[in-house]
Formats: C-alpha cells, structure tokens, sequence
C-alpha cells in the first residue's frame, strides 16, 4: 500500500491481517446468509456485529503495554481458574456437562478464555525461568502443574475438545520455549502407548462411539455418523465452482446439522465449491504466516512466545474443524474461526490476534534483543 | 541437545525459530493435506456425491398402482377398487411404539383386540415394511390423524384405493385376496414398490396368479423435502397406469347365488357350461370373506376360521378329494355301453351279490327285482353294476372314468391343486404292490374304495356326458374359442344315458324332488352318497358331523340339448338328499332367477342371514367370548402361509380306504312313489346296518 497517499492513522494499522479477517468474516456472513435462507438478519448480521465489537477489544489489547501483560498473567490465570471451578461447583448442581457461566448480560465460557490464557501464562513462566533451568525439570513441572489445572477441569466438564486445544496451546509454548526435544519425543511415544488405553477406559461413550464412527462413518449412517457422511456429501456435491450462492440443498434442507455453526465450512464448500474452499485455506495461510512472522521478529522471549502460541491457538482451531468437516477427524465441537457463527470462538480468536497484533506494535517500539 | 554446553539466550532464541519454522512449515503440510482432501472429495468423488445430494434432496414418493379389475361374463366387477382414507406406519421411523399406537386408538377408535394385532405386526415388521393401522376410514379420522402428524414420527395417513370384493366370501377362493407384501415377497423381487404403504400384492388365488397382469406400473411423485421429511415443493407427479382387467368366465349372479345356497353346509357348487367348458360358477363354502382379508387378518377373525372344522381357508372345488360315490354310475354305464354291453341286459337284484367268497349289498336290501341299465342308474341299483363291472373289467372302466376328466389334471390358474385317483391293476400293483381284487372292480364301480375325485371333475364329467364334447375347463373369456371336440361317443348311446339321468329326477329315481320348477327345461342328474366310514363306526346319517356321508350331485340341463352342467358336493352332509335341492335352485337359478331367489331367501331367513350378516355374527360371538382374554397371537406372515397352505391341502388319502365290500349307504328317496316324506327320514328309515357284511369282509385287505 503507497503510504504517502494514505493518512497516518490508517496507514498505521495492521493491515497484512486485517485484510485476511475482513475478507473472512465477510465471507462468513455471506456464508450464514445463505444459511438462514437468505435472511440476513438470523446470523450475519451479529455475526458481523460481533466482529465489529471484538475487533475494537482487539485494538485496545494491542495497545496494551508490554509490562501489563507480564503482570497480569498470573491473576488472569488464576481468575480463569477460580472461574472453571465455579462452572464446576455449578455444573455439579446443575447436572451434566456444564460449560457456560451466566453472568446475567451474557454467558461466558470460561474454558474459551483458558486457551489464549494457557498460552499466556506459559509465556511469562518461561520467560522468567532461568534460561540455565530451561533443560531441567523446573522447566517442566511448573508448566505441567499450570496446564494440568485448567485442562484437568476442561476434561471433567467434560469438553474433550476445548481440553485438548488447551493443551496444545500449552505444548506448543513449551516446545518453542526450547525444552529438550526428547521429552516431546518421549511424550509423543507414551501419547501413542496411552491413547488405547484411553480410549478404553477414560473416555465417556459417547466419545468413544464418536471415534469409532469416525473409522467407519458408514457403520451409522443415520446417528453419530451422519454428521460426517452429510458434510462430506455437501462438500464432494459441491464440485470446483459449487453450486451458487443460495442453492445449497444440504445446508438449505437440513440435511447438513449445525450448517452455521461446526459444519459452517461444508455449507459454504456446497455453494463456492473448491475454489471457496482454497480462498478460505489461503486467507488462513496469510494469517497465520502474519502470527509467525511477528512472533519471530519478537524484541524478547516474553512477546514470541505469546504471538507464536496465539497463532497455533487459532491454527488449532482451524486445523480440528477443517479435518472434522472432511471427514479426517472425529466429530469434536470445535467451530471455524471468523465464519461459524458463534460468540465465543469470535471473542477468543479476536484476543488471539489482538494479543499478536500487540506484540507487533512492541516490535516496532523497540528493537529486537536478545533478551 | 548438549547437555554440557551452558544454554544461552543466543542458543534459546536460535531453537525457537527453527522450531517456529518446523511449525510453519506443519501449518503448510497441514494446509496442502486439507487442499487435497478437498479437491478428493470435491473433484474426484464428486459424481458420487453429486448423485447423493441429489437423492438427498429429492424425495421419490410411489403411488401404488390401481389393480386390475376382475370381471364376469357380463362385465360384472368381481374384484374392483374403491377409493378410501388409510393410515399406516413404517416401523422404523416409529419412535414410541406404545405412545403412537395409544394416539391412535383414541384418533381412530380403535378396538382393543385390532391394536393388538397392530403391535403384534408392529413387533416383528422388519424396517420399512409398512403396517396397515387402519383402512377405509372416514374424513373426519383421517383429517384428526393428519393433522396430529408432528406428534405421530412414522404414521403415514394417504388417500388412495384399496381392493374390493363386491360379492365378499363368495368369491374368496375363485378370485384370492391381497395383502402386504411379506418380507419374502420383498426378498424375492426387490421391488421398493412392495414396501410402499397401502400397496397390496395378491395373496392367493387368480389376484396372486395374474399378479403382474393386474398390478399395473406405478405412479410416482417427486417432490424436494427436508432432512426431517418436510416436503419444500412439488417437482412433478406421474400419474399410475392401473392394471390390465382380466374377464373370466364367471357369472357373478350365479357364483353368489351358488356360494350363498350352500349355507350352513360345507360344501362346493361347479356350474360349467357343458359345450365350451367355460365355468359359470365355482363356489367353496364357507369361506373367508377377501375384503377383512385383505386389509390383513385380524386374530379373532383368524381364531374364527383356524377353529372351523368346515375349513373355510380350503378352497374345496380344486383341493377337496372325495369317494365319487353313485355319481360314477352314469361313466360306467356309458364304458359298458362303448364295450358292447346290451342296455337291455338284465339281472336280478336281490339287495346283494355274492363276490367269492363275501356278498356286497345293494343299497336297497329289499332288492330292485330285475334290472336294466336304464333302472340301474336312475334307482342306482348297485347290484347291476357290481355285476356287468365283473363281466366288462376294471381297465375299460378305468379308462372311461379318465376319459371323462377323473384323476385328470386340468390347467386352471390356482396353485395346489389334487387330482385324486382312479384305480386299476396296474395303478393298485406300483401303489400298494398287491393284486387286483374283483371287489375292487366292484367297489370302484360303486364310486368307493380307492377312486377319489375333486368337484371340479365331477362337473367335467357331467359336461362330457351331457354334451359329448371334449369340453376343458376355462376361467377366462375368450368368446371366439371354437367348440371343443366331440368325444366320439355314439350319440345313441348319449342319449340313452340322457334319459336315464332324466328319469332320475323326472320320474322313477332317486331325485325327484330335484325336479326344475320351470317349465320345458328338464334337470337330468345323477345322485351320489359317498361313505366317510365303515357302518361299524357310524351309519353315515346322523351322529358326529364328520362321520356323516358325503353327499353328491351332478345334473345338466335341459336335458334334451345340454347347455349347462352342475356338481355339487356337501361333504358330511349325510347322503345326496344334502346335495341334489342344491343344484335344483341353482340350476333353477340359471332358467328362473326369481324363483331361486323367492326360495333361498326363506332359507336365509331360517339360517341366521346371508353369509355377510352370519359371519358377523360368528365374528361378534367370537370377540365377545376372546377379544378380551389374550387370545393366541397371530401367527407371524410366514407362518401365516404356512398355516393357510396346510389349511388348503386336500383331504388326503380317506382316513381308511373302504375297499372291503362296503355296504353302499342308501339312497335318500324310496324307489318309487315316495313323495310326501321329508328326505332325512326314508334314508334313516332305509339304513339297515351291514354289520354281516362287515364282519365278512373283515379279512379283506386294504
């Protein structure tokens, strides 16, 4: 962009990722326009309503200082905690799986809040971890403690989904924080020892039926796997230029379940065929490669860890709902940033990129160091 | 890493891009694996689920085809549609099977015992296979069930036609009856047609035979629905092409007629027209009535006809075998006749004969005195056949009674059929390896023994008698057929035998009272008692009703130019006396409708009603006495089959084989003169037990 042209107010802006998340989200409200029937007013428009609103708390996070961030880690982790336990305590009046907390003006979900909190909580740790510790157990266990709590809770909620995005949220910190790579080797082969065992014996069965359909979607082809087999068959159906906007019979016959919200991707792979799906992939692309390229011209081991772990954060989320929406992963209520429609995955994705968009400004004030 | 190199920042910073770059570059792996998996799925497989969107979308609704109409001679329906309100479920979708059903009851008012039957079928319907809750409904039950639909997942409620039998059980087994496809049927012909709701495939008879002629090609309606069955709009209907009608030869006035004059009677009536073979008439009484059939057999109603020792599921005409009895003597009369004997041979009958070493009776054991072949039929005189039978031998006889239709297979369109037998040496030597006996010869001869025939010969029989022709059976109308061949018998010889039968009803035999009250049309006839047992069990008149005789008749009329020919069987009705009024009104009815109807009409009036308003009865009394208490459940659909079949299988071989010198039962009417006396009481008057010739003929084989 020709910034002599441009005032300096608007030139200033991140515009490398703005760009990508207005042509997203817009896309999104075009995709769950068709969705209600061509009713704009069902889900577009607080769709955009609410990207609207987040983005302007995205801007006030990023123009947060770098100290507010360290200091805060630790009483937002503990609040989020304190919030999960809560949620808890309720849940076990309430009955069954309890993930929101009324607040009267709106439901929050703490366990949202937890995956940019993890991330945060383990970049200020490592960050004042002795760079001497980082290859012993101090810089293990105190991690290990700080994710076990929150996942822990997640779990027993139970929400295998947000457990697990936590969780490699958590690992992905670690990992880059420069722990011996062994120990993630290690982990990855007692992962593959643990996980049978898992399956059989920690797993609700829901859960576990959810896996076993996803082996063989075909075994039920009217319960759990219908699901798969109906996203699949909107996006084979689709073809490379889809079927125009608005002529989804999938999503338009309820055929597709949660058309706006987890499966929002097959709903719009069914109207724009391929070609949407590539836009999609590619905008993606552009913003994650924004997420890393900030954390790696970080100014200090604080700032690239926080930006590095946002951006998998959000390439998590990305990554389970895509493969879900294909056929590639079992079926985890995990939905689509910037285009299912949803509150809570719009406020944490937008903390997400306001926290890196954050994280950019302090590159641009100081230099990098090697601190 | 190095444990023993100190770890810098410079080091730590240097680990984390090129760990930040390992996860860029899993992001692009990532991203390249999704792009490829959507362009598999997009491009590669995009037929298939092009294809399956589509069969997604559009929603194939089958509009089961009208049936073909079944038609008489005059074009009278026998078989029609109506068209009416149904409601059916389809297993599968019924999410609460008790709670449904329960709604339903209340809609429809249904009776307890009809909701059972629906649960029972409910229990073992497999899948899609539809249930027929309840048919013929009126407007206002079917709009109260239609409008209930969001509460009621799998009910399917739709206006459509369904099978109607105008005449009821008077025709339930000439024309069959429709039912739900049964899970077999489906197996067998994969057609989704079969489990569309309110589809009927014929069960038995001619609606199971000409299935394909009169099923027709089904409609269609394509509309677009949701996930949840919605229907969003309508893309196009093609219309049904109903089911080509197939005309038989039926005169539906005379076939209700003849089903309805049975009565109370287990019994069957073939009425054939004796010089083209077309069938008027074939009625097997009592049956069931096709249109509750159709709509699927209730548990009361089938308690009703499975307890019933009248077996109403056989269809007697083509699967009943019985002992000829006398009815045979006009055949081997007409063999003695073709061998040469002189109708003017006389022999003197004395009420018995001696064979070796065991003397046969003659029904009249006061004797008939001197006895020509004239006298020999019309007062059945059995001694002047156990005489000329010896003299002329069994193989000619044999082979008259074959070429007269007996033990012949006849081509009708009814699976199942018995055919029965007619002895001879030969035949005796492979069945039983043992010799011919001249008591036999004699047994035969007197319509006993081993020979066994269905109605349905009977009437052939007579036909070939009456008219001298070749004559074949035929159901269905071909108004350009030509006239059968003549036999080849003299004509002489015909109509000597004509006027013996004649003189059976018209003058000194042993049917006068079958006389046709119609003026110039004389009935000629011949009747037959056929015994069940030895008199040493019963006398074959009164006592327990299946040890009673069997009675027969076969008639033609007019007598001097045979245009129609009758059989007539009333199994256990204690002698021909049972039979022969039968065929009068129904041959009555032919000449002089009015009159046989002025006549059955009284009768109905001491029997209870017609069959409609007695089977109603029947069917009340039962359900009062059963439809509370669990009463068996119905027998699955396979077994169902299975049970009708058995019900349907002939009466087998006789229980004992009356082969030693049986005492033939009398006739019902004195020989001459006795007029005034109701028929029961000469032939009880006249039945003189033959226990000597019973012990006599003790030794005789079987």
């Amino acid at each position: 962009m020709p910034r002599a042209y441009v005032p300096a107010a608007i030139a200033r802006q991140p515009w490398s990722v703005l760009l990508p998340l207005i042509a997203l989200v817009s896309f999104g409200a075009a995709v769950l326009d068709s969705a209600a029937g061509g009713r704009f007013e069902i889900w577009s428009l607080s769709h955009l309503f609410r990207f609207g609103v987040f983005l302007v708390v995205a801007m006030i996070i990023a123009r947060l200082p770098r100290e507010l961030f360290s200091k805060l880690a630790i009483p937002v982790y503990a609040g989020l905690c304190f919030l999960l336990v809560l949620v808890e305590l309720i849940g076990g009046i309430g009955g069954g799986s309890q993930r929101w907390l009324n607040l009267g003006f709106m439901t929050l979900q703490p366990s949202e809040l937890m995956k940019p909190g993890i991330v945060l909580v383990l970049a200020w740790f490592y960050s004042v971890l002795p760079i001497g510790e980082t290859q012993s157990w101090r810089a293990l266990l105190p991690a290990a403690v700080l994710l076990g709590i929150p996942a822990g809770l997640v779990m027993l909620q139970p929400d295998l989904g947000t457990g697990l995005a936590i969780t490699f949220g958590a690992v992905v910190v670690m990992f880059l924080a420069g722990l011996p790579l062994r120990w993630f080797l290690g982990a990855g082969a007692a992962g593959l020892i643990a996980a049978p065992l898992a399956f059989f014996f920690l797993l609700h069965d829901y859960q576990r039926n959810r896996v076993l359909v996803f082996l063989d979607p075909e075994s039920d082809p009217l319960g759990t796997g219908y699901h798969i087999t109906q996203s699949k068959i909107a996006i084979g159906s689709g073809g490379i230029i889809g079927k125009g906007f608005g002529n989804g019979s999938q999503s338009h016959l309820n055929y597709l379940p949660e058309a706006h919200t987890d499966f929002v991707f097959a709903t719009m792979a069914e109207e724009w065929g391929m070609l949407g799906g590539v836009f999609v992939l590619v905008v993606f692309g552009l913003i994650f490669r924004w997420g890393l390229k900030v954390a790696t011209s970080a100014p200090d081991r604080f700032s690239r860890l926080l930006a590095a772990g946002m951006t998998m954060t959000i390439f998590f989320y990305m990554c389970i709902n895509l493969m879900m929406v294909m056929g590639l992963a079992p079926v985890v209520g995990i939905p689509l940033p910037w285009m299912s429609h949803g509150g809570s995955s719009m406020m944490t994705n937008m903390i997400c990129i306001g926290t890196i968009m954050a994280v950019e400004r302090w590159n641009r004030a100081a230099p990098r160091t090697l601190s | 890493m190095r444990q023993k190199l100190p770890v810098t920042t410079a080091i730590l910073t240097n680990r984390f891009e090129r760990r930040t770059f390992v996860l860029g570059s899993l992001q692009t792996g990532v991203g390249l694996l999704l792009a490829t998996r959507l362009g598999y799925l997009a491009v590669a497989q995009n037929e298939k689920y092009q294809a399956a969107s589509e069969s997604n979308r559009v929603n194939l609704t089958l509009i089961p085809p009208r049936r073909g109409w079944v038609l008489d001679r005059f074009g009278k329906a026998l078989a029609a549609n109506r068209a009416d309100f149904r409601v059916d479920l389809i297993p599968d979708r019924v999410a609460d099977p008790d709670k449904t059903m329960s709604m339903l009851a209340g809609l429809l008012a249904l009776p307890p015992d009809k909701v059972r039957d629906v649960r029972d079928k409910l229990d073992k319907a497999r899948g899609f296979q539809p249930v027929e809750v309840a048919s013929s409904l009126d407007w206002e039950k079917f709009a109260a069930v239609s409008v209930r639909l969001p509460e009621l997942p799998g009910v399917i409620p739709q206006r459509g036609y369904s099978r109607f039998y105008p005449a009821g059980a008077s025709v339930g087994h000439l024309v069959g009856y429709v039912g739900a496809a049964s899970a077999e049927d489906y197996e067998k012909e994969r057609n989704p047609l079969l489990i569309t709701p309110g589809f009927k495939i014929g069960k038995d008879g001619l609606e199971k035979h000409f299935e394909f002629r009169l099923r027709g090609v089904p409609g269609a309606r394509r509309v677009e629905a949701t996930a949840s069955g919605r229907i969003v709009r309508d893309l196009g209907t093609r219309e049904d092409v109903p089911g080509k009608p197939i005309a038989l030869t039926i005169n539906a006035g005379l076939q209700d007629y003849a089903a309805r004059r049975i009565g109370l009677e287990s019994g069957s009536v073939v009425v054939m027209d004796c010089e083209t073979g077309d069938i008027l008439a074939m009625a097997s009484m009592p049956c069931f009535d096709p249109n509750s059939f159709s709509d699927g057999i209730g548990r009361i109603e089938w308690k009703m006809l499975s307890e019933d020792d009248h077996v109403p599921l056989r269809n007697k005409v083509l699967r009943g075998l019985y002992p000829p009895g006398s009815t045979v003597k006009p055949m081997v009369a007409l063999s003695f006749l073709e061998a040469g004997l002189d109708p003017n041979a006389s022999v003197g009958c004395s009420g018995g004969l001696r064979v070796g070493n065991r003397v046969f009776h003659c029904w009249n054991r006061r004797g008939h005195g001197s006895v020509d072949m004239a006298k020999g039929i019309y007062q059945s005189c059995d001694v002047y056949f156990y005489h000329f039978a010896q003299q002329i031998g069994m193989d000619k006889i044999a082979a008259m009674a074959r070429r007269l239709g007996l033990g012949q297979e006849f081509p009708m369109p009814y699976p199942g059929q018995s055919y029965g037998t007619v002895p001879d040496p030969a035949w005796k030597l492979k069945k039983y390896s043992k010799e011919w006996a001249v008591y036999d010869t004699v047994n035969a001869t007197i319509g006993q023994g081993y020979m066994l025939v269905n109605p349905l010969q009977q009437a052939i029989m007579a036909s070939r008698i009456a008219s001298g022709r070749q004559v074949m059976p035929r159901l269905l109308l071909d108004r350009n057929a030509p006239l059968p061949k003549p036999m080849g018998f003299s004509q002489e010889h015909l109509d000597y035998i004509h006027s013996a039968m004649s003189e059976v009803v018209n003058g000194r035999g042993t049917a006068g009272r079958a006389r046709l009250p119609v003026d110039n049309v004389l009935l000629a006839g011949k009747t037959g008692t056929a015994q069940v047992v030895g008199l040493n069990i019963a006398n074959g008149k009164s006592g327990a009703w299946k040890y009673r005789d069997h009675g027969h008749f076969i008639c033609f009329a007019p007598f001097d130019k045979p245009k129609y020919a009758c059989a007539v069987v009333i199994e256990h009705g204690g002698g021909s006396g049972a039979a022969y009024p039968i065929a009068r009104d129904v041959m009555t009815y032919i000449f002089a409708p009015d009159k046989a109807m002025a006549v059955l009409e009284d009768f109905e009036k001491q029997w209870g009603g017609n069959v409609q308003q007695r089977m109603a009865a029947r069917y009340d009394a039962f359900a009062a006495r059963y439809g509370e208490t669990t009463a068996k459940p119905l027998p699955d659909d396979e077994d169902l089959t299975e049970r009708v079949e058995q019900g349907r299988k002939p009466a087998g071989d006789p229980q004992t084989v009356q082969t030693e010198a049986a005492a033939p039962a009398p006739e019902p009417e004195q020989p001459t003169g006795v007029t005034a006396k109701p028929a029961a009481a000469p032939a009880v008057a006249n039945a003189v037990p033959g226990t000597n010739a019973g012990t006599v003929a003790s030794t005789g084989g079987q």
